[in-house]
């Protein structure tokens, strides 16, 4: 029982070591040359070759990241309240948002620079349009399933709309909310990269961009796996404030 | 007698004008009048109109014809004197049951605005209510926790602890099984006669309606119609015991037949009108 457990949590980076393993191999087996596709010892190399550059490339993506990602659970929050209580806002905004997100944001790269120039703006306003939608239909969704008897029984006791949403719409939809989040975040993590890539002057997208046009493939894909494990950490992170704050919504899985 | 405390004159009721321009009712010609204190009971198959019926008495919907008088007084919105329960428990799940049970305090007048200042003493009243139902012991505990007789029963004390003059009660112990339901019935019995409020119990259980109410009133589908009322005059209090005596038999198996009979011209060749 307790083995299983153990083996459950550490399975992630057992199956981790397992593919680098086998990347490694094929890489060294086929003779596959570095610019083309670099292996994983290759890659950590970098690491240490670069580590300042890249670790001043990876901060700059993190807090351009966050500061749309704020933006967007502001935004999306307060959106996604609106859209939720008022049927009216329900029934004009939905379609439009709709429309709205389903505009490549990669086209829109160059719209912002023309605006806000090359820099921080069009890396922060992307990661913010990429990632406020999942949050805004979370909370939507959450406020909009009410239970027609619980709002009855309110209803009856003098209850105005206010209090129904706050009372029992808003904690309802605390686990969409946070199950958002996690979607979001890696979203927003893509939108930065994206506009450094496009059109940025420094972060690990355009550190990537500079290595690849460069043919420096084992640089670009550092500049990956940096990225990856930041998008997982916030994951990680969200997931834990989920539970905590929560846990009535998984008791499934806490039962046992 | 004294003025009844509901009273129901001719009352017709259309969802929206669309189906009042068709002369389409949910509920027809309803006419009752019922005592301050008196527990009746609404039986009828399903969707015959009794939900609308407990909408109607609460305020929550307004008649499309005839006038409801509660307590005197013409019903011109939702009533605070009124608390239902549903067949649903519905309790929060992020809340304490004893948390469920305050929640009517955080909103109704006039607890709400001593509800900060006077949570303590609120709590102890949810507390002793809880403990009333049988739930002492089990305040702290999460709705989840608790089976699901337990959530039903914090459910009616939730629709209890603003002391309404009026309870209502849709179906709500449809979805437990038969001796959690049994048990259920003596613990609403004895807060009726403790408390004495008026109870409007919606229904498709007969033995249920009959064991809990002092006046069973049947009720046709489509239109829904009163067809029958009936006095049950079994005596007070009433034990379980009583379920099997062949006088409760013989009512269960009158009302019975008015179902029946509610029910033909449906299937019946001859539809009137």
């Amino acid at each position: 029982m307790t083995m299983s457990k153990s083996f459950e949590r550490w399975s992630p980076l057992l199956l981790l070591a397992v593919i680098l393993l086998v990347w490694e191999l094929a890489v060294r087996l086929l003779r596959v040359p570095d610019f083309i596709f670099p292996g994983p010892v290759q890659i950590t190399q970098q690491f240490g070759q670069f580590t300042g550059a890249l670790m001043e490339a990876g901060w700059k993506t993190f807090w351009v990241t966050m500061v749309g990602f704020g933006l967007s659970i502001v935004v999306g929050v307060l959106l996604g309240f609106l859209i939720g209580s008022s049927r009216l806002a329900y029934a004009s905004v939905y379609p439009l948002m709709v429309a709205f997100n389903a505009v490549p944001k990669a086209a829109v790269v160059p719209i912002l620079v023309v605006w806000f120039g090359i820099g921080l703006g069009p890396g922060i306003l992307t990661a913010f349009l990429i990632s406020f939608f999942p949050i805004t239909v979370n909370i939507a969704t959450g406020l909009a399933t009410l239970e027609p008897e619980l709002e009855d029984v309110l209803r009856v006791l003098g209850a105005r709309r206010w209090d129904v949403l706050i009372k029992v719409g808003l904690p309802r939809s605390m686990p969409y909310f946070y199950a958002s989040l996690k979607v979001s975040i890696t979203l927003a993590f893509v939108g930065t990269v994206l506009a450094e890539m496009t059109a940025g002057d420094s972060g690990i997208g355009y550190l990537m961009q500079t290595a690849g046009s460069q043919q420096r493939l084992p640089l670009a894909f550092a500049g990956l796996v940096v990225i990856g494990v930041m998008a997982m950490i916030m994951y990680e992170l969200f997931s834990w404030i989920e539970k905590r704050t929560t846990g009535w919504a998984h008791r499934g899985s806490q039962a046992i | 007698m004294t003025t009844p405390f509901v009273d129901f004159r001719n009352v017709w009721l259309a969802y929206n004008d669309e189906l009042l321009a068709q002369n389409h009712f949910a509920v027809e010609d309803i006419s009752l009048q019922v005592h301050e204190g008196e527990f009746i009971a609404i039986v009828g198959p399903s969707g015959c109109g009794k939900s609308t019926f407990m909408k109607l008495t609460t305020g929550l919907k307004m008649p499309s014809r005839g006038t409801i008088h509660i307590g005197g007084d013409p019903v011109t919105g939702p009533l605070k004197i009124s608390g239902m329960a549903f067949q649903a428990p519905s309790l929060l799940p992020w809340r304490t049951t004893v948390g469920n049970v305050l929640l009517p305090l955080e909103i109704v007048e006039p607890y709400r605005s001593s509800f900060k200042a006077r949570r303590k003493e609120y709590e102890e009243k949810a507390r002793a209510l809880l403990k009333s139902v049988g739930l002492g012991g089990y305040e702290d505990k999460f709705p989840w926790q608790l089976s699901g007789g337990m959530q039903q029963r914090a459910s009616i004390c939730r629709a209890l602890v603003h002391e309404p003059k009026m309870l209502l009660l849709d179906e709500p112990f449809g979805a437990l099984d038969a001796f959690t339901r049994e048990e259920l019935w003596c613990a609403l019995r004895d807060l009726h006669a403790a408390q004495k409020f008026n109870v409007i119990l919606v229904t498709h259980d007969l033995r249920e309606s009959v064991f809990l109410a002092d006046t069973v009133y049947v009720m046709s589908r489509s239109p829904g119609r009163f067809v029958v009322k009936r006095d049950i005059d079994l005596p007070r209090p009433r034990d379980l015991e009583v379920t099997y005596t062949p006088k409760f038999t013989d009512i269960v198996h009158e009302l019975r037949g008015h179902i029946g009979a509610s029910r033909q011209p449906v299937g019946g060749s001859t539809v009137p009108q």
